[in-house]
């Protein structure tokens, strides 16, 4: 290293183009093309005719001559996709407001009401975390299947909060921390109730923390794979991950243009709302983290 | 006179009594708790203490099983399918960590430079997170396709090559396949979460280090990474987490396959309980990754004791 690349902190606008696009452009480049590129490729695949999709020799794999959309068409129109679609955002839903409700309630406990135990509670919530769904799994099919909810989307609804409300609350008690107590206080002098202060006072004070605890429940139960595939079996019960995998695959015929016609379709609406909200989005990430 | 008085008192009495409850904070917190905890209790602790319970029976879906202690984990012991799936598991977890570890703090490295659309970089560098990962997987599997991957398609358009790699079908490569797909998926994590930790050191520190005449090489070492273990420990326990449990990329790419040369102990014990239908011994092999999990939490939690501890014992 030499004395000019020492100052690269403070002093960053010395460094020469030349110097700075081989130490921090080109790595940065290649890393996000390496990232990217699948997206690139559901994407191209996706609009390509079959006819061009498996003749490298006279096409060029990477472009497409004839763009089309009958994989999608095909997707839409010949399989039950937009009931799968319908199902994952009725689950998504449902189980991101079950979530936030007990989250909210939840994080409100433990961080400003500070009952007798509660530091013990929070921590045993965040333990809940920390329980992969992998392990959950064929215990939950049981107790599904006993309770009657098997192959319905009551099953996905009420199991997906388990790794949603500890994540929440988690993420809603270090918001909550934020809003100085003085406010309560003072309500709590001109005779507001705690749940008056939870509704009017703490709540709108943390609504970025809440949205952004919405979106990761969200997203995260859009993506949900193991339990959708375990506790649901007719195909208009499924959720897209699951009826991409399992239903667009008929024996060794792989319609891969509708399969990423689905990839990219079931993508969309996460990256709609993912790109609205980036900045809570990453914040929440980092911020339970930093925590 | 008194007679009246008495159920008023009463009364008063009675709704003090409620007042209060509602007053006490301890109640109150109770009250507060009921939704998560009784979700909790019903869909996560139940179901893990059942899960043990169900390891040790020879419970097949749809009947009952009855109790036959460890005999699921001795039978297991002599399957060499199961232990090739631990062995995998390991591998799988060993090497996409450390590589997703090293480009993670590399990308965020870069990204905590000064950069043009710095935001609108840390969003795009996100996106395999947010993207399911199934349907990113599946791009995977047609990007290692036998006869259209377009990986070997490039590599013998610039004469790096005279044939298509058998991807999926060969095993060694097969299991560098689902490494290289995990790391893809795994990246985004670590790098915005070590970015979030490196925009909390303070500049002062490194203006300090240059006063001193620090190399960059020295200051990486001195300043960044011992800033950093905290927020590394935590990263990195999730990410071994979730690549030690991992399911979705292996059952969408091989499914476990060829030969069983990618089975990990997730998809191994959906194998058995749900396609083979024997739920007892599936549970067994959900419950033999528990001792990893256990390992893996306490050595971070430990790991970050100890920096802790160097630290001066600030918290």
């Amino acid at each position: 290293m030499t004395t000019v690349d020492d100052q690269s902190v403070g002093m960053d606008y010395l460094e020469s183009f030349p110097r700075k696009f081989l130490r921090v452009y080109l790595p940065l480049g290649l890393i996000i093309f390496f990232l990217l590129f699948p997206f690139y490729w559901m994407a191209v695949t996706t609009f390509k005719p079959d006819a061009e999709m498996y003749d490298y020799e006279k096409y060029n794999p990477f472009l497409i001559a004839h763009p089309t959309l009958e994989h999608i068409h095909k997707l839409f129109l010949e399989t039950d996709y937009p009931q799968w679609m319908w199902n994952t955002v009725i689950v998504s839903v449902s189980s991101t407001f079950i979530s936030l409700f007990a989250s909210v309630c939840a994080a409100y406990a433990i961080e400003r009401l500070r009952y007798k135990g509660s530091r013990y509670v929070g921590l045993a919530i965040f333990l809940g975390y920390l329980v992969p769904p992998s392990i959950l799994f064929i215990p939950l099919a049981a107790i599904v299947f006993q309770l009657g909810l098997f192959d319905g989307n009551l099953a996905l609804i009420l199991t997906y909060p388990t790794f949603l409300i500890p994540f929440c609350t988690w993420l809603l008690m270090g918001y909550f921390r934020t809003i100085p107590y003085e406010l309560e206080e003072c309500a709590l002098i001109d005779g507001a109730t705690r749940l008056q202060i939870l509704v009017k006072i703490t709540l709108p004070l943390s609504l970025p923390g809440v949205i952004s605890a919405g979106i990761f429940a969200f997203t995260l139960s859009w993506n949900e794979f193991i339990y959708a595939l375990t506790f649901i079996s007719s195909s208009e019960n499924k959720t897209i991950p699951v009826g991409a995998i399992t239903e667009l695959v008929n024996g060794d015929v792989y319609h891969w243009g509708a399969l990423m016609a689905a990839a990219l379709t079931g993508s969309v609406p996460v990256v709609i709302l993912y790109s609205f909200f980036v900045e809570y989005y990453v914040s929440a990430m980092t911020g339970a983290v930093k925590e | 006179m008194a007679v009246i008085a008495e159920p008023v008192a009463a009364q008063v009495k009675r709704s003090s009594l409620w007042r209060r409850a509602f007053e006490s904070r301890n109640f109150l917190g109770a009250m507060f708790m009921v939704p998560a905890i009784a979700i909790l209790i019903l869909f996560l602790a139940y179901p893990l203490a059942l899960g043990f319970w169900l390891g040790m029976t020879d419970t097949k879906i749809g009947g009952v099983g009855r109790f036959i202690g460890f005999q699921n984990f001795v039978s297991l012991s002599k399957d060499s399918v199961f232990w090739l799936s631990v062995f995998n598991t390991i591998f799988y977890t060993v090497f996409a960590s450390i590589v997703k570890f090293a480009i993670g703090l590399y990308l965020a490295l870069l990204l905590n430079e000064r950069l043009p659309f710095k935001s609108m970089m840390r969003a795009i560098v996100l996106l395999p997170f947010v993207v399911p990962t199934v349907l990113s997987a599946i791009a995977f599997w047609w990007i290692y396709d036998s006869q259209f991957s377009i990986i070997s398609w490039v590599l013998i358009k610039a004469g790096l090559l005279n044939h298509y790699i058998d991807f999926l079908g060969d095993p060694w490569n097969a299991r560098w396949s689902v490494v290289l797909a995990n790391i893809w998926r795994g990246v985004p994590f670590v790098a915005i979460t070590l970015l979030a930790g490196l925009q909390t050191i303070s500049p002062s520190l490194y203006e300090a280090a240059n006063l001193d005449g620090a190399t960059n090489m020295q200051r990486f070492r001195h300043i960044t990474l011992p800033m950093l273990s905290p927020i590394i420990a935590v990263v990195m326990t999730f990410s071994v987490l979730m690549t030690f449990t991992d399911f979705q990329l292996i059952y969408t790419i091989t499914r476990g396959g060829p030969i069983n040369a990618t089975h990990l102990m997730a998809t191994l014990s959906f194998q058995r309980a749900i396609t083979g239908g024997n739920l007892g011994e599936g549970a067994a092999i959900s419950n033999a990754m528990i001792p990893f999990l256990v390992a893996a939490i306490l050595l971070s939690f430990f790991g970050l004791q100890r920096s802790r501890w160097q630290q001066g014992g600030r918290d």
